[in-house]
């Protein structure tokens, strides 16, 4: 079975974000980036399925500027067979990014889609979903367990109450939650193997999509400091507290 | 013309970064503050290391290695394994870095063969033996005797303060196989369980405490003649061409140390309080980060340029050795100082920056001392 993997290329998780001082968005000059965590969980599920002998051929795509061959090598160097840039320097939204993948998926012809549930810049948790609705395919969500049985895939999901099996037919779209897996990091040997592994380059125009932004950005904003917390006298102040200043109850 | 180039790192450098800072992350640090006390960390994660790839960088690829020849390779892992913040983890994880070496550039086909596979990928533990208790620096006068008996070598002496002393599987060891002086001494691989070769106790030091350190003892070991790497008698050479390559890896912990300690001192700067206001907001201690940061910018930069030269192919032995020396004095200074701001807490075991600053402490004399850096660069001045 070939699997598709869907990789962002983000502000690293360790950076300290800043938001730029005309509020039009974050600050990414000479920032660390790194592939969304959510999305090394996904190269790993997949490399681990490749282990298991359950896929035969991984397929690593990622969406972006030229300099997101990097997050491509390192799901190279992770496992992946081959990878695929949809080279663009616009701003590539959800949506647009669910229709080229759709594109891909024409294309590609992938037994199983996975993708992390969202990117930890714009935290919009959609690609997964709109790729499912737009390929017609069954889609798993938020897995914490993925069980592929011949043209089954049992998932598991985490969601408010605890967790929910669903079972999907192949093909299906999967996206991973935090604890579906904890991913490998790259051995130095496959990090020189995977710059000798193929990589295709594409544009959107190629595929047939038109990626312009169909929303605009208004203002980002950085959340507001937290206020430091105090030290109440008793159990009467507490209540207090809790029922006139935090209203909770 | 080429563009001069703003940085000695490429994009396969930043990846093996990303992995080797993962690796610290998660295999190094929740434990280090425990294998520091211990004396000595899981010889378990010598595999986890090899099997990350991050002991054969270097190395051929025949034998087990990668990125052979790429200096700055080395370099990128080797600063992220120092944000363990422990000088003796890296040294004992890496005293393969100064065993190995003259193995594989002068052993014989089996030999390396038989040893270098199983050491890059954790399996055994290789060490460099030269200092005695007799004489550390002096390695023209070492004492430890090798005499010729037919196809094998009868060792006798001892071997002091020998980084993975207690319990390394193969030692490569300076010793006298002719008359008095450098042109007497030979190289010899001795493997562990060779019979009348014996280690004393873990010795118990100022710093690099996560590393063990023992004295070694030989007598009347025999070992065999195909054991000897280079020439008999040519062991000089190969011990002075390894210091170079240890010396540049002396540095790059001594920068990355001050780096370190420099970074914890300006987080506590900023968020510790005196006087109504943070450490930060005095003068006295801005001024004192602002040095501590040139000191680390210049010791860094400095020992990328002695790379470089190496990369090139040159014998910058002179360059390497003043490196040395000034990386070394920006280690001690700069712990110092990050200590001094951290006040009582820095003397505290639990802050990190107290290790740091014992841990900096051997950088001044470890591969060698800096009066004996002094004394070869003289020498290369023409003094």
């Amino acid at each position: 079975m070939k699997v598709l993997v869907a990789v962002k290329r983000v502000l690293d998780y360790n950076v300290k974000v800043r938001v730029k001082p005309d509020n039009s968005g974050v600050d990414l000059a000479n920032v660390k980036m790194a592939m969304n965590p959510f999305c090394e969980i996904a190269v790993e599920e997949a490399v681990r399925l490749k282990e298991k002998g359950i896929a035969t051929e991984i397929v690593v795509a990622t969406i972006g500027p030229k300099v997101t061959q990097e997050q491509l090598r390192t799901a190279l160097a992770l496992g992946a067979d081959r990878a695929i840039q949809i080279e663009t320097d616009e701003e590539v939204q959800s949506l647009e990014a669910a229709k080229l993948l759709k594109a891909l998926v024409d294309k590609e012809q992938p037994g199983l889609v996975i993708l992390g549930k969202q990117s930890i810049d714009s935290d919009n948790n959609q690609t997964g979903q709109m790729l499912a609705q737009l390929t017609g395919m069954g889609q798993g969500t938020f897995a914490s367990e993925l069980v592929i049985e011949g043209d089954n895939a049992q998932v598991t999901r985490e969601i408010d109450g605890g967790l929910v099996t669903v079972s999907l037919k192949l093909p299906a779209v999967v996206t991973t939650d935090l604890r579906l897996n904890e991913p490998r990091y790259a051995s130095l040997p496959n990090i020189m193997k995977a710059k000798k592994k193929p990589l295709e380059t594409m544009t959107p125009a190629d595929l047939g999509v038109e990626v312009a932004p169909r929303l605009t950005t208004l203002k980002v904003e950085a959340p507001k400091p937290r206020q430091a917390g105090i030290k109440v006298e008793d159990v009467a102040q507490l209540v207090d507290k809790l029922k006139n200043e935090a209203k909770v109850i | 013309m080429a563009k001069p180039s703003t940085s000695y790192f490429n994009e396969t450098h930043d990846q093996a970064r990303a992995s080797a800072r993962r690796f610290v992350e998660r295999e190094i640090l929740p434990f280090i503050d425990d294998w520091e006390e211990a004396g000595e960390f899981p010889r378990e994660l010598y595999q986890k290391a090899g099997a990350a790839g991050l002991l054969g960088i270097g190395y051929p690829e025949a034998l087990g290695g990668s990125g052979e020849g790429d200096l700055f390779l080395k370099i990128a892992v080797s600063e992220e394994l120092m944000a363990a913040s422990s000088g003796g983890l890296v040294a004992g994880l890496g005293s393969l870095d100064i065993g190995l070496p003259p193995v594989i550039q002068w052993g014989k086909p089996a030999l390396k063969e038989a040893i270098v596979p199983s050491v890059l990928s954790g399996e055994k533990i290789a060490a460099l033996a030269i200092s005695e208790p007799g004489g550390g620096s002096d390695v023209a006068n070492l004492k430890t005797r090798a005499v010729r008996d037919g196809d094998f070598y009868r060792v006798s002496g001892s071997k002091t303060y020998i980084t993975s002393g207690q319990r390394a599987d193969y030692y490569t060891v300076a010793v006298r196989t002719g008359d008095k002086g450098h042109g007497g001494v030979s190289m010899l691989l001795i493997p562990r369980d060779t019979p009348g070769f014996t280690r004393g106790r873990n010795l118990k030091k100022t710093g690099w405490w996560a590393s063990d350190t023992a004295e070694l003892f030989f007598e009347d070991a025999k070992v065999p003649v195909s054991n000897l790497i280079g020439q008999e008698n040519g062991g000089f050479m190969v011990i002075m061409t390894n210091f170079l390559r240890e010396r540049l890896m002396l540095c790059v912990m001594a920068y990355s140390t001050a780096q370190l300690a420099l970074d914890m001192a300006l987080a506590y700067a900023k968020e510790r309080q005196a006087f109504g206001r943070s450490l930060s907001g005095f003068q006295v201690t801005r001024h004192k980060l602002v040095d501590m940061a040139t000191q680390v910018e210049l010791a860094r930069e400095y020992s990328y340029r002695c790379a470089a030269l190496m990369q090139a192919g040159k014998n910058p032995v002179k360059e390497v050795a003043m490196a040395k020396n000034f990386t070394a004095q920006v280690a001690e200074d700069v712990t110092r100082e990050a200590v001094q701001i951290f006040g009582g807490m820095g003397y505290m075991r639990e802050a990190r920056v107290e290790r740091l600053a014992r841990d900096a402490r051997l950088l001044a004399i470890g591969g060698g001392t800096t009066e004996i850096m002094k004394e070869l660069i003289s020498k290369q001045m023409g003094l």
